[in-house]
């Protein structure tokens, strides 16, 4: 190899550069000019960190157009643009979770949290542990079980029900009366407030099986009203990102439409499928006026889904904080309640994670 | 096996577009036909008739006959999927399925219709059937890895692999090449000349040398301006259409004086 050494020197090529510590330089600029102005005003965090941001921006692109020229800052000042925008999105989501984090840790950590439930606690064992300072006893095993049953029980309704619509929509309906109105509906779903989908559930068991029907399967349906758009978008999306060609090749062999559709077209989507409905998942676990409605409220362990109140974690976080175990004393409960928002959170995070796995597991693969 | 196909005034539309009109024509079995035509005058289309094809797009349809050995693909009661199964079809873009191996591309016609072989048996097919498409001694290392791990003309002669595992009676070739270097376009021309023994080969290509070299009989195929219909212009021994072409248009366009 031969490296061409090129003296640096200025030709018809060369530009003016800012130097490389120039972002570094105008962000100690935009500090300290922030941190006086925002102290004029009555200084706090967050305006010290609006006014360095306005400074820091001001302070690089008059630099640059001064240097490098009306281009390059441009370019540089779209870049704050972006750049700032996304800390704007992610400040919030930072600050949710270290809220949560911290008002959790100490809850999610005290022995048997996870593993029992409310069963036999009451007001006397919360004053006790706050007077004597003893652990704070109860945890959220009933409702981790019922928002994993719950969910379960409306994941196994939603999937098929909303894969195969997504596949009526793009094989079968070729854009005719019913496949319009379906995506109208679906769109029209994808809207409905989820307190009107437990009010729905919740009348429609109250129709066939008399009023009061309160179960985790009640749950569980108005749950699968808000999850089955979620998966038909998503599906149906994947399913027409599949090239024809590939339909074609198996129609050319002599493969029947639906043996194709199933061997083929759901195969190649399936990793984006599969993310699809993680996410479906993780949008309604979260979920708290329609199991209000639906599966009311239980302090003991409920394994089954079809007959009893079941309690879930958002229900749980809901009624820790409103109605605290001891009146008197609410600081167990809040506790018990962050405890419980934390392991929700945990919850949807891992979801997300295993959207990342599954797409990536199922992707087709690639190379020799 | 081998099937002779013959078409009887033809009209094929795209919903009110007349892409193909008046086709009448007699393709011999074991025999290559090249399709030669400009583009956009409904080559593709008349090709994707033979084997019911077309009518995968929406809107598409069909007017008239093509007997199959006497059969009438467009008959009442035929079903297109049992066409498809004598008839094959290689496409211009090598399209093998992304989620399989080369081994299971190669048995995508018989694994996709549910059909159980031994594996002694499959082993067979795959072999004979990528052997038949000159591919065998380049892939039967990596048997199990993605087919789409493949150059751009070794994916191609897998699809033709692919075609001929299902051993069809026709095989109907869209630009085979166009996406290939010329030493994988004389790999798939010499296999042209092999199918031929055993099967009645329909290749369309802009590439005339490619028509006069791989084909028995040529049909050119024209346009009379945009929106119109094409039609068959001329049919006749290759020989017949490369020296001494009936047709003005005919001596045109293989002369290179098209337009
Ligand atoms: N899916 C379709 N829908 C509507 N019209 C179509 C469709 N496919 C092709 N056509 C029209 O049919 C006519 C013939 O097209 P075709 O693809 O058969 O041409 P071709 O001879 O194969 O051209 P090329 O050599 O470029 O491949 C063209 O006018 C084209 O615009
Ligand atoms: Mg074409």
């Amino acid at each position: 190899m031969t490296a061409i050494a090129t003296p640096r020197r200025r030709t018809s090529l060369t530009r003016n550069r800012l130097p490389r510590i120039a972002p570094w330089a105008s962000l100690v600029v935009g500090l300290v000019v922030g941190a006086a102005v925002s102290t004029l005003v009555g200084f706090n965090v967050f305006g010290w960190g609006v006014f360095a941001a306005i400074a820091f921006t001001i302070v690089y692109v008059a630099w640059s157009a001064a240097v490098e020229g009306g281009r390059k800052a441009r370019d540089k000042f779209a870049t704050c643009l972006v750049i700032g925008s996304f800390i704007i999105v992610v400040l919030p989501l930072f600050s949710v979770i270290w809220t949560v984090l911290e008002g959790g840790i100490k809850g999610l950590l005290t022995p048997g949290f996870l593993g029992t439930s409310m069963n036999g606690v009451s007001g006397i064992q919360d004053n006790q542990s706050v007077n004597t300072g003893s652990r704070v006893v109860g945890g959220i095993y009933h409702a981790l079980i019922g928002t994993l049953l719950i969910t379960l029980w409306s994941t196994i309704i939603s999937v098929p029900v909303g894969l195969l619509t997504s596949i009526y929509l793009v094989e079968y309906s070729r854009g005719g009366r019913l496949g319009q109105a379906i995506t109208l509906f679906v769109d029209v779903m994808t809207g409905i407030p989820s307190i009107v989908a437990g009010l729905f559930a919740a009348a429609l068991f109250a129709t066939i099986f008399g009023p009061g029907t309160q179960t985790g399967f009640v749950a569980a349906v108005a749950l699968t009203v808000l999850m089955i758009p979620v998966v038909v978008r998503s599906s149906e999306e994947m399913l027409r990102i599949v090239p024809n060609e590939l339909r074609e090749a198996a129609y050319a062999l002599g493969v029947r439409k639906w043996r194709t559709i199933l061997k083929v077209v759901v195969p190649t989507a399936i990793s984006g499928i599969a993310s699809g409905v993680t996410l479906a998942i993780a949008r309604v676990i979260g979920e708290t006026a329609p199991i209000l409605l639906t599966a009311g409220f239980a302090t003991k362990i409920n394994l089954n889904v079809f007959s009893n109140w079941m309690a879930s974690l958002p229900t749980y976080i809901y009624f820790q904080i409103l109605n605290p175990t001891s009146p008197s004393n609410p600081d167990p409960s809040l506790q018990r309640a962050w405890g419980a928002a934390l392991v929700l959170i945990i919850f949807v995070m891992i979801l997300n994670l295993i959207a990342r796995l599954v797409a990536r597991i199922f992707a087709p693969k690639t190379g020799r | 096996m081998s099937k002779r196909i013959d078409v009887k005034d033809l009209n094929v539309y795209y919903g009110n577009f007349r892409a193909v009109e008046g086709v009448s024509i007699n393709i011999e079995a074991r025999s290559v036909t090249a399709f030669i035509g400009p583009s956009g005058c409904g080559k593709s289309t008349f090709l994707r008739t033979l084997n019911r094809m077309h009518e995968v797009i929406p809107g598409a349809h069909v007017e008239g006959h093509v007997l199959l050995d006497g059969d009438d693909l467009y008959g009442p009661g035929v079903d297109p999927v049992a066409v498809r199964t004598h008839v094959g079809m290689v496409f211009q873009r090598p399209n093998p399925f992304p989620t399989m191996s080369i081994r299971d591309n190669v048995l995508a016609g018989v694994k996709l219709n549910g059909k159980k072989l031994s594996r002694s048996d499959t082993d067979g097919v795959v072999e004979s059937s990528l052997r038949g498409a000159n591919l065998w001694n380049e892939v039967k290392d990596r048997l199990d890895k993605p087919g789409s791990g493949l150059s751009g003309g070794q994916q191609q002669r897998l699809c033709i692999a692919r075609a001929i595992a299902v051993k069809p009676d026709v095989i109907l070739m869209d630009e085979p090449c166009s996406a290939l270097d010329p030493i994988s376009t004389l790999a798939v021309e010499d296999l042209i000349n092999e199918l031929k023994e055993q099967y009645t080969v329909v290749i369309v290509t802009h590439n005339m040398q490619q028509a006069a070299r791989v084909s028995d009989k040529t049909a050119f195929f024209n346009i009379a301006g945009t929106g119109k219909p094409g039609k068959l212009i001329e049919y006749a021994d290759t020989t017949a259409i490369f020296n001494n072409p009936k047709e003005k248009a005919t001596e045109d366009y293989v002369s290179g004086r098209f337009g």
